[in-house]
Order: C-alpha cells, then structure tokens, then sequence
C-alpha cells in the first residue's frame, strides 16, 4: 500500500468524473461511514489526529466537538476561499479529485447531521467553481447527494458558492458574512460558528484538504492514517513548493517526517545553480526561516520553535539574489490591499506599513524611519480585530529582524542596493 | 459611470425587450436597458435555493456581471428589488468585492499576479512589457478596448507556474513577457491562444 492519501489515485484516468472515481472505489467510504454512524466516524477522526489545513491547524474532531447536542439545523460551510499567497494545493485537490473533495464534504455532513452543505470557492477560481457545480449534479444523480443520500433517509444539499475577490473572506467567520450576502468582515469571536455561524447556527467551517483526507480515514481507519506521520504531527499533508526551485508544484508528503529540505530536493532544488538564501515556510501571513531551519521536520511544535508556522502549507523559496525588502514590500502591499477596514490598527497600520516599505525600497527611507517600522507593527502586532492585521507584521518585522543589515543598507541608498527597482505602476 | 443612476423604486417590470432565453419578464431601468429574462431567471433561481434569499446577492450580481461585463447602477436597484433588500445593501456588497466593475472593461479582464512567487520569477518585468508593448491607458485599458489589464491582484493560486497571468477564467502559466504578449495578441485576434491551463 502507498502512503499517498490525497493523492494516491494520481494518474488513474477520468478521475473527474464521477465514473473514474468510482472505479478507483470512490463513494464506498461514504457508504461505509453512513453504516458507521455519527459517532464512530467522529471517532477515527479523532484517532487519526487530523488538525485543519487550512492554517490555524486545529483538531478537527475537536472543532466537530464543539456543536451544540441538539441545536438544529447546523450547515457546514467548506473554505475553498485559498488565497493565501503561495498557496495551491486547494486548487489542485479540486481540479483533479473534485469527488474525493464531495465524498470528504459529505461524510463530514453526514457525522454533523447537516442538511445543508456549502463551498465557499474564490471568485477567482470560476473553471474550479464550475467544475465542482457539475460534480455536485453527479453526485446528486447518483443518490449521493440531495434528498435520501443511499437510502438512508438523511437529506443533503450541496451548494457551490462564489466568492468575488477578497482575501478576507478566507477568515471563517468572514466567509459567513460573505455566504449570508454581506461585505466579507470577520464577526467578533465568542460566540465561535460551532455554537452561532452561519444564519445564527452551529456551524462548522473546515477547509478543501482538511475535509478531501476524510475518504480514507474512514476507509482505512483514523489510526492507519495518524501512523503514516508521526505522533506529534499525524497524516500526510499537500505541500506548495514555489519561487526560486526549478520544480514548482505540489508534492504530498509524510508529517515529521519530511523536512524542508527533502521538499525543496523534491521540487529540484534552487534554481539556476544559485544558493538558498531565505524561505517562508506557510504561505504569505508567516515569519522567515533561514539556511539554518533547512533541516526542521515538518512538525508543527519544530516549526513554531523555530518561530514561525506552516500555516496553510506552502512554501516559497528565496534565493541570494532576492531582496527581501522587496519581498517583504509586496506582502505589505497584499495586506493593505485586502484589509477590510473593519478596524484601526488593521486599516491605518498597513498603509504606513506600505508607504514605509515603497520608500525603503526606492532608498529614499532615513534610518529613523526604519526605526518607525518597528513601532508600527508593534501598534498592529495583537491589536488588530482578527489575525489579518496581526499577520500583516510577521514576515516584514521577522525579515527585518534576520537580515537587518539588508534593511538598514537601503536607508539613503537612492535605489535598492540588492536588485534595481522597477518602475511599474498600475 | 455611463448608466443613469435609477431612483429607488422605479425600477419597471416590462415585457422583455430583447427576447431573452427565458421568456419571461425583464426588468428595466429607467434609461429602457434592461436584464434579461434569462439573467432574471437566474436570480430569482439562486434566490429560492438559499435558506435565506439575501445570500443569494453574491451570485445574483454574478449574473449580471456575466450579462453585462459589469454593474451599472440601475442593476443594483433592479437586485435589489428582486431580492427584496435595500439598495444600499446590493450597493456594500457590490462596493466591497474586487471583482465586481462599476464601469465597463475591456473585452478580456487580464489579472497580471504580482503576489511573492509570481515577483521571484519575474512578474514585474512581464507587466512593464506589457504596459508598454499595448499602450495602457491610467486604468489599465488597451486603446482598442480589447484588454483591461490589472496589475494589483491577489495571489491566483497558480504559483506553481510562476509567474503567471489570468485572462477572464483561464490561466496562462510560466509566462516571458514575450509570452504573455504572444498570448494577448492572440486573443485579440480570437485565435486558441493555446498555453492556459483551463
Ligand atoms: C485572513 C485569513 C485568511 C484565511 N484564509 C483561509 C483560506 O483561504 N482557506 C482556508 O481554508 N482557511 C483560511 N483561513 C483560516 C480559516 O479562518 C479557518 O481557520 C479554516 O478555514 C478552518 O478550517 P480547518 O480547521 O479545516 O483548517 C484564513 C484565516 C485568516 C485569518
Ligand atoms: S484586522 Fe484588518 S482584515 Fe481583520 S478586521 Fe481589522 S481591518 Fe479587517
Ligand atoms: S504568487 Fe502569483 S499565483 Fe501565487
């Protein structure tokens, strides 16, 4: 047996299609779990130790845990909003096995006992979207989805939602304001969507490849897969491999395991026979690591000691010839372009944050205002109302912090010193 | 913005002036543009499939769009009205998401990504090319209407094929500026501009 979770049906043809995935057993896991039962499918989730992918890593069965016994109705809401920066796995787990996803979206509504089923894609993502709306039609033609699911007597709507653009509305309770018809703005939390969500309901929010691990786990039982990681970090994850590598791409690897080295071999190393300077290891919102972290384990607590996270699993690659003043200006830039204003520190902050930076590349920015910087994001760092305005500091401050030499070389430099700016301008 | 600004409650239910796949009734604005009946079909479909019809904004100003290319004002109003909300509250939504247009853009929408994998591999040298290769006006317009080229664009989640732009839906990935030109041209051209992913 492989150990290939997400994507041990790779290769297997008209995996699209629902005929080409029940060729390869698809939907018996749905069948299996709907003789299981609530309860014992809840449990092999708990065995398998899963934690959500989508970035904050929480126990999933945990989260299940949290719905109130007998409050009715509850819907389930699947973050398909993936706009981290860096990150794609999302996007591949519904291109190419969009009914594992359903199959996934369905055992986790049936454990829940919800009748209503949502995925919250990004606007962006219109072939995806479409694509997933004819699954869903086959499925529901099928008697998977739609009313009496098998026989079973247990209802479930599945419906494809699209969103319009707005990072924000990757933040769960965001994605509730956006799917009730709302500006995508996160709600205050308590009360947490596990006892008031979606339309006031219990509601539980899990993301694409937290949900596209279920067929297995309740084909193979939780405890198979928690053992094909390690017992600190369980499972297999999709990791995203891009910038400086000659093989960008999505590779699926074993947890605590792996380490980033390993992932950066897999994607074929640094490109044009340059030398690793810098990465980041969870997608945009985390801190740098350095040559130093090459050989941490792919583990949550190894990773978090080292400062940093891996968030929604992607990782960006940066070699010598990177200014990370520049890196860091365009993630400036993404943030105060997708605050969504709600609040203060958020709003206000990342805009300094951005006029800084623009300066600072260009070698126009003085040392004090450098030293400004650090203020500015200690004004957002656990001041913002929800982690966008938090994480808006991370990757600048962490940078800041491991190259400041780098930093501190652009102050009346007149241009940056490390790699000639553009003038673009849209 | 082009489109008179219809005055909430005019909004007029008149027989479908273009003959609209659905038959049915299409709603007006003062200005005697209409929806059609197969856009209004849509909405009020969408509107019975949620638990609650307000949910059914996003998707209903989807519509439109798709109709349209964009929103104009009198579109909110005639939302609004179906949906059974203020204006005001078509109006936040419509203001808040960056891909809904309040004005019309070119034919083709092109999303030049920018994000961190995108720069490393050249996404700014691809964009200036293409800034001066089509003669972009402030907003990003080709002078012939064929393109609007936005540069400020969230990561498009095809860093694998960095770096990368979207036209409409498709995805046109491990671009060169000289590439991505190539492709544009083609697509102006409405030749099969081959290399997107979709
Ligand atoms: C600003 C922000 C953006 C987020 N974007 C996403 C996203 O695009 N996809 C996602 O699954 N989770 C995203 N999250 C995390 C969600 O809030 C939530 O934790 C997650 O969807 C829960 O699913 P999981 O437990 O399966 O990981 C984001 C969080 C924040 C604060
Ligand atoms: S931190 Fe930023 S994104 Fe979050 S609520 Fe405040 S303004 Fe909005
Ligand atoms: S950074 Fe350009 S697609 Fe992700």
């Amino acid at each position: 047996m492989s150990d290939l979770v997400l994507t041990r049906h790779q290769g297997a043809p008209g995996l699209t299609a629902l005929a080409g995935y029940e060729q390869v057993g698809g939907y018996r896991s749905l069948r299996r779990a709907i003789e299981m039962g609530p309860e014992a499918i809840a449990a092999e989730v708990k065995a398998s130790g899963l934690r959500g992918r989508g970035g904050a890593a929480f126990p999933t069965a945990t989260k299940w845990s949290f719905l109130p016994k007998d409050s009715f109705p509850r819907y389930l809401c699947v973050n398909a909003d993936e706009s981290e920066p860096g990150c794609f796995k999302d996007r591949v787990l519904m291109e190419e096995y969009p009914h594992q996803l359903l199959e996934g979206v369905l055992i986790a509504a049936f454990a829940l006992q919800v009748n209503h089923a949502f995925i919250y894609i990004r606007g962006e993502y219109r072939s995806q979207r479409e694509l997933l709306e004819r699954a869903v039609q086959e499925a529901r033609q099928a008697g998977y989805g739609g009313p009496n699911v098998l026989g079973s007597g247990w209802d479930c709507e599945l419906m494809v939602h699209g969103g319009a653009g707005a990072y924000i509305c990757g933040e769960e309770t965001a994605l509730l304001d956006s799917l009730e018809g709302r500006r995508g703005q996160p709600r205050l939390k308590p009360p947490f969507p596990a006892v008031k969500g979606l339309y006031g309901q219990p509601t539980v929010v899990n993301n694409v490849e937290t949900l596209s691990n279920l067929p297995f786990i309740v084909a193979e039982g939780g405890a198979r897969y928690a053992a094909l990681g390690t017992e600190a970090s369980p499972g297999t994850r999709l990791f995203c491999v891009s910038g400086h590598v000659e093989r960008p791409g999505t590779f699926e690897v074993p947890m605590g395991k792996t380490t980033f080295r390993d992932l950066l071999e897999m994607a074929g190393g640094v490109w044009r026979g340059r030398q690793f300077k810098a990465m980041q290891p969870g997608g945009g919102s985390m801190q740098i690591l350095g040559p130093q972290h090459l050989d941490l384990p792919l583990d949550f607590k190894a990773v978090a000691d080292a400062g940093s996270s891996l968030g929604a699993g992607a990782l960006v690659i940066m070699d010598d010839s990177t200014c990370l003043v520049n890196v860091a200006m365009r993630l400036v830039d993404f943030y105060r372009h997708e605050s969504c204003g709600k609040c203060v520190p958020c709003r206000e902050g990342t805009y300094f944050e951005s006029e800084l930076m623009h300066r600072l590349e260009a070698g126009l920015a003085t040392k004090a205002e450098l030293t400004n910087l650090a203020d500015i994001c200690a004004n957002m760092d656990g001041r913002c109302f929800c982690p966008l305005g938090d994480t808006a500091t991370w990757f600048v401050m962490s940078a800041y912090r491991m190259f400041p030499e780098e930093f501190e070389s652009h102050c009346g430099a007149g241009r940056c010193p490390v790699r000639e700016p553009l003038a673009v301008a849209v | 913005m082009s489109a008179p600004v219809a005055v909430w409650g005019e909004s007029l239910e008149l027989p479908c002036p273009v003959g609209g796949e659905g038959g049915g009734v299409a709603e007006a604005s003062s200005s005697g543009v209409a929806l059609s009946g197969s856009t209004l079909a849509r909405i009020r479909e969408m509107e019975a499939k949620y638990p609650s019809s307000r949910s059914a904004v996003l998707p209903a100003l989807w519509a439109v769009q798709d109709e349209l290319g964009y929103l104009p004002p009198w579109t909110i109003e005639v939302v609004a009205g179906e949906l059974k909300l203020l204006p005001g509250d078509v109006e936040a939504v419509a203001s808040f998401y960056s891909m809904y247009f309040n004005h019309k853009p070119g034919r083709h929408v092109v999303q030049v990504c920018r994000n961190v994998s995108c720069g490393l591999r050249g996404s700014d040298e691809l964009l200036g090319h293409l800034q001066r290769a089509l003669g972009l006006d402030a907003e990003g317009n080709t002078p012939d209407g064929a393109f609007t080229i936005e540069g400020t664009v969230e990561c498009l989640g095809a860093c694998g094929g960095a770096p990368m732009m979207q036209v409409d839906r498709y995805s046109y990935e491990n671009l060169t500026p000289q590439t991505a030109l190539e492709v544009l041209e083609k697509i102006r051209a409405e030749m099969p501009a081959g290399t997107g992913s979709k």
